[in-house]
């Protein structure tokens, strides 16, 4: 456990978020859902980070996210580390996969799209991984994952 | 129980399902009509006009023997009163088998079908799809060209924002063409088709310069409109407009079997003196989008080639 974490107090078991670049901290914690958890979250940001400058941080008590979960914060925050802790130890680091498609999370840019003017779910193909490209199902129309606006 | 089907996107054609469409429309074309969809009853919503499609379609749907409801000015229908479209579209499949749909947004008819117990035919959603215009222009080049194997596609005019040429690009895929794009610079066929044909190994040329020894090599020669609307700098729109006109004297060096295409309608962009040569072929192709249509909205109920050959309701 590096010097950081110990700034908050040590989980006995859950899900310490690290990594996350300080101006997404609050987008993470709404796309995890954390507001409706009923169990201990805390949430802090500026801490230092040697690659980030500043950081910010994420741990939730007695939660294991499912990968789909995690694979929602691909628009967001790509590079973040997920660490499963369980009985104080870290079990496991889990990192964000890029999605093949992305549903409900993201806004199309064209305004001309049947999902800007109709009550319902966007969804978007991931087309390609590596450069971050979505496309619209309904209009085609191509986005850069690391520009997008969340619903 | 037939299966049923929607037709919304041009883009995941597969090769023999064209040429199947193909047949199909050749068959309506030796007996447009019939009476095999006696008891059905077809929607054409038009939530945006467009006069010379929905004539089309209802004309396919009345020489079919089907019955024709729905409506040609959105005005006049619940959308204006702040409607979704999905409630207009579950209330209408409550009376319709199939629904033609035409609407100005994107991606309308998409999600129009995931939504609809009966099939959907997109009959044009915004800037985005525009299938049966498609089918019935590989209707036409097959018909004229006796094939779409290895074909020289000239597409004229507006190549950005002409949706007609963009689905013909990717409807011509399977068949191994090479493309000339003909524009002014500010109308240009964009970045991500040229990418598309790059991935398919779709061979294309870009001119800027339209004339007699551009078209030679022509086998089909697609001319669109080049709108005034669409640029932003009006002194170009001045200086382009009359460079991307086809007039007959253009025509001399042609090949035999080149036809000229358009999608209609036309204003200025091929002279009046074209319409009585040979090579014009732009009338004609208007009719074979009756064919195409009709062949699209038997598809779509799960009636198939064989229901078609075999259909005793001909009126001969």
């Amino acid at each position: 456990m590096n010097k950081n974490e110990m700034l908050v107090a040590a989980i006995q078991n859950g899900t310490v978020i690290d990594h996350i670049p300080n101006e997404k901290t609050n987008q993470v914690a709404e796309l995890l859902g954390l507001n409706s958890l009923d169990t201990p979250v805390t949430i802090g940001n500026n801490f230092r980070s040697k690659k980030l400058g500043k950081k910010g941080l994420i741990k939730v008590e007695d939660k294991f996210f499912s990968d789909e979960e995690i694979s929602r914060l691909a628009v967001v925050a790509p590079n973040i580390v997920l660490n499963i802790i369980k009985d104080y130890e870290v079990v496991e680091k889990k990192t964000v996969t890029t999605p093949d498609e992305i549903r409900g999370i993201v806004k199309c840019n064209n305004p001309k799209c049947i999902t800007n003017n109709e009550p319902m779910s966007t969804l978007f193909n991931v087309v390609d991984k590596e450069k971050g490209i979505l496309r619209c199902h309904y209009c085609d129309m191509e986005q850069d994952i690391n520009n997008v606006e969340l619903i | 129980m037939m299966e049923l089907h929607n037709f919304v996107t041009i883009a995941d054609l597969t090769k023999e399902k064209i040429l199947y469409m193909i047949r199909m429309a050749q068959e309506f074309e030796k007996h447009p009509n019939r009476e095999i969809l006696k008891g059905k009853v077809i929607a054409t919503l038009f939530f945006e006009p467009s006069t010379r499609t929905r004539l089309s379609f209802e004309t396919a749907a009345n020489r079919l023997g089907a019955k024709v409801i729905g409506f040609t000015d959105p005005k006049v229908t619940s959308s204006s009163k702040g409607e979704t479209l999905k409630d207009t579209i579950m209330m209408v499949s409550n009376y319709a088998d199939v629904i033609v749909m035409r609407h100005s947004i994107e991606g309308a008819a998409q999600y129009a079908s995931e939504i609809s117990p009966v099939p959907i035919v997109n009959a044009g959603d915004g800037a985005h799809q525009h299938p049966s215009q498609c089918m019935l222009d590989l209707y036409s080049i097959y018909k004229t060209q006796g094939t779409l194997e290895n074909l020289n596609i000239y597409l004229v005019g507006d190549l950005k924002y002409g949706r007609t040429v963009h689905s013909l690009i990717m409807a011509m895929r399977h068949f191994n063409p090479t493309f000339h794009f003909i524009a002014p610079k500010e109308l240009a066929m964009p970045n991500e088709y040229k990418i598309y044909c790059k991935e398919h190994n779709i061979k294309f040329q870009e001119h800027t310069e339209f004339n007699e020894n551009v078209i030679s090599d022509a086998d089909i020669l697609y001319m669109t409109r080049v709108q005034k609307e669409r640029f932003s700098d009006l002194m170009e729109y001045e200086r382009v407009k009359n460079v991307y006109i086809l007039k007959n004297d253009m025509l001399v060096n042609v090949k035999d079997n080149m036809k000229i295409l358009h999608p209609l309608p036309r204003v200025n962009e091929i002279a009046y003196d074209v319409d009585s040569n040979p090579h014009a072929y732009y009338i004609q192709q208007a009719q074979n989008g009756l064919y195409a249509r009709q062949a699209i909205i038997c598809d779509v109920l799960g009636y198939n080639y064989d229901d078609i050959i075999k259909d005793n309701t001909i009126i001969k």
